[in-house]
């Protein structure tokens, strides 16, 4: 269980994070949604403690991450898998050992036992038999598959998507989605997607959170969200842009 | 007068002071930085896990990838030594203490900073650009999320790559400037083989070489040191990778030639 309370971020003088009350339950797929730059990719990377708040906090099953540091931030760490908006795939590696690497530095398994669970990523991702290949060498949606497998090949308990489909096409939009739903299903860890892909993602969302200038303005199913009342939510899903950016409408609104 | 929370701007006069304020303050921050990421990095030096293969792959990055540029720099070093020395030397009859000034201007001096100056136009420059790089495409978070230091994959096997690589090429690049010395005066100018070696052997004296060594072991650190540390704090996007490739570049060669002078002050 992730809880997010009143959490605030400003990069010099310009606000990013407001106040930002989100709860993820366990073994949920929460999707963000929201405009570039209403500060969802910050709200990830403090979750996941590449950044620290200026107020307010992150609990993670009670423990506020946001006051951790060195070892019992890592310690945090340990349960989570990231997948990048890019891949951040290690380009001096072959796919293989891209997804090997986080077993190989962290836990004491037998070269012959990492071998084993890469390969069964790879299958599990559609790759088989692609990891002598170079992350240069495959496609954009190739890179995401391999970046989701090397997120998930330690078992982690949460899983942190950072715009997972951005930049595909939408056949492997939907099959990335897919993906993400399968394995899911396969091994129930918490997901917590950060997502543009409207209306696709809500194919896969257990609930969504609507991120709007720095504040969760609303959060439910993906039903609810799709027939909320709120006119920033619904601006944003319908992509008209005249209301979206006017914070007068977007507070009518609010709820969180 | 306006105070400073209040949203309204100072007057102009200490509108100036503002802007030194805050320039000094962000002087004192960044060399705190600059520091604390050296501090940490060799901290971690000592710690395990030790990453033998990155090690190995540093070596190979600094020290072999260099080794074509030192030899053909210091054999022309030597060669410009040798002969501008021959001709000065020549004014005074003094011929005959050529092989020392050659020796002595390169293994105390010339050795290290030259050494040094080129290793980071070529293997600093591409440490910066490559750290830059997987900065910008969030792969130095990928490590720090999976709980791993980039400080320790990263930034120590590229400083304890540079005390391993950069003496030992300056002792290359040492000895192929002394024979590079050794032909233009000796073959092509007449001198005599046993003056170019036999002055340089009663000249040329163990605490010599060992100023050469400790310049080159303290360039070994402080060049990666730098190249390593703008790269992890590059701006965005390729434009910063550039930025701060040359930043890296230019004060690393600066601040090789002030440690040479310091150095060269302190040292017998």
């Amino acid at each position: 269980m992730i809880r997010v309370q009143k959490l605030h971020k400003a990069f010099g003088d310009q606000p990013v994070l407001r106040g930002v009350d989100l709860d993820v339950a366990t073994a949920e797929i929460m999707v963000i949604i929201g405009r570039s730059g209403g500060g969802k990719t910050v709200l990830l990377k403090h979750l996941i403690g590449l950044l620290r708040p200026d107020a307010g906090s992150i609990l993670l099953d009670g423990a506020d991450i946001t006051r951790l540091k060195g070892a019992a931030l890592d310690e945090i760490r340990r349960r989570y898998g990231v997948v990048f908006q890019g891949g951040a795939l290690f380009d001096s590696m072959s796919v293989a050992d891209n997804i090997a690497f986080p077993l190989r530095e962290k836990t004491r398994l037998s070269s012959a036992e990492i071998r084993s669970r890469v390969e069964e990523k790879l299958a599990q991702v559609g790759l088989a038999g692609m990891g002598d290949k170079n992350p240069a060498e495959i496609s954009g949606g190739m890179r995401k598959r391999v970046a989701i497998a090397r997120a998930l090949v330690t078992e982690p308990e949460v899983v942190f998507f950072d715009e997972p489909t951005t930049g595909l096409d939408p056949v492997l939009v939907n099959t990335i989605h897919h993906l993400i739903r399968e394995l899911h299903r396969t091994f129930r860890f918490t997901a917590v997607v950060v997502s543009h892909e409207i209306p696709e993602i809500f194919g896969i969302a257990d609930r969504v959170a609507m991120l709007h200038e720095g504040l969760v303005v609303e959060s439910g199913t993906a039903e609810a969200i799709q027939s909320s009342s709120n006119p920033v939510v619904r601006h944003f899903i319908r992509g008209d842009v005249e209301s979206v950016g006017h914070p007068g409408r977007a507070s009518a609104g609010a709820r969180t | 007068m306006t105070g400073p929370g209040s949203a309204a701007p100072y007057p102009l006069p200490l509108r100036g002071e503002e802007a030194l304020g805050r320039l000094t303050l962000d002087v004192v921050q960044s060399l705190g930085r600059f520091g604390t990421f050296l501090a940490r990095t060799l901290a971690l030096i000592v710690v395990p896990p030790f990453k033998l293969g990155r090690l190995a792959d540093r070596i190979h990055f600094i020290g072999t990838r260099s080794l074509t540029l030192v030899v053909l720099t210091g054999a022309f070093t030597g060669m410009v030594l040798g002969l501008q020395v021959f001709l000065t030397l020549g004014r005074f009859g003094a011929e005959g203490f050529l092989g020392p000034a050659v020796a002595l201007s390169l293994i105390r001096e010339l050795g290290p900073v030259l050494c040094a100056v080129f290793v980071t136009g070529l293997a600093g420059s591409a440490l910066t650009a490559e750290i830059g790089i997987m900065r910008i495409s969030e792969q130095i978070d990928a490590l720090t999320v999976m709980a791993l230091s980039p400080l320790r994959y990263l930034a120590v096997p590229a400083i304890v790559a540079g005390i391993v690589t950069f003496p030992l090429l300056t002792a290359i690049f040492d000895v192929v400037g002394i024979f590079g010395g050794y032909l233009v005066s000796v073959k092509l100018l007449g001198l005599s083989h046993g003056t170019y070696f036999g002055e340089m052997q009663s000249f040329v004296e163990m605490s010599d070489i060992m100023v050469g060594a400790w310049k080159s072991l303290a360039f070994g650190i402080l060049v990666p040191w730098v190249c390593t540390y703008k790269g992890f704090h590059c701006g965005h996007g390729a434009a910063g990778v550039a930025r701060a490739t040359t930043q890296a570049v230019v004060l690393s060669s600066v601040l090789i030639l002030v440690g040479d002078y310091v150095l060269g002050s302190l040292l017998p």
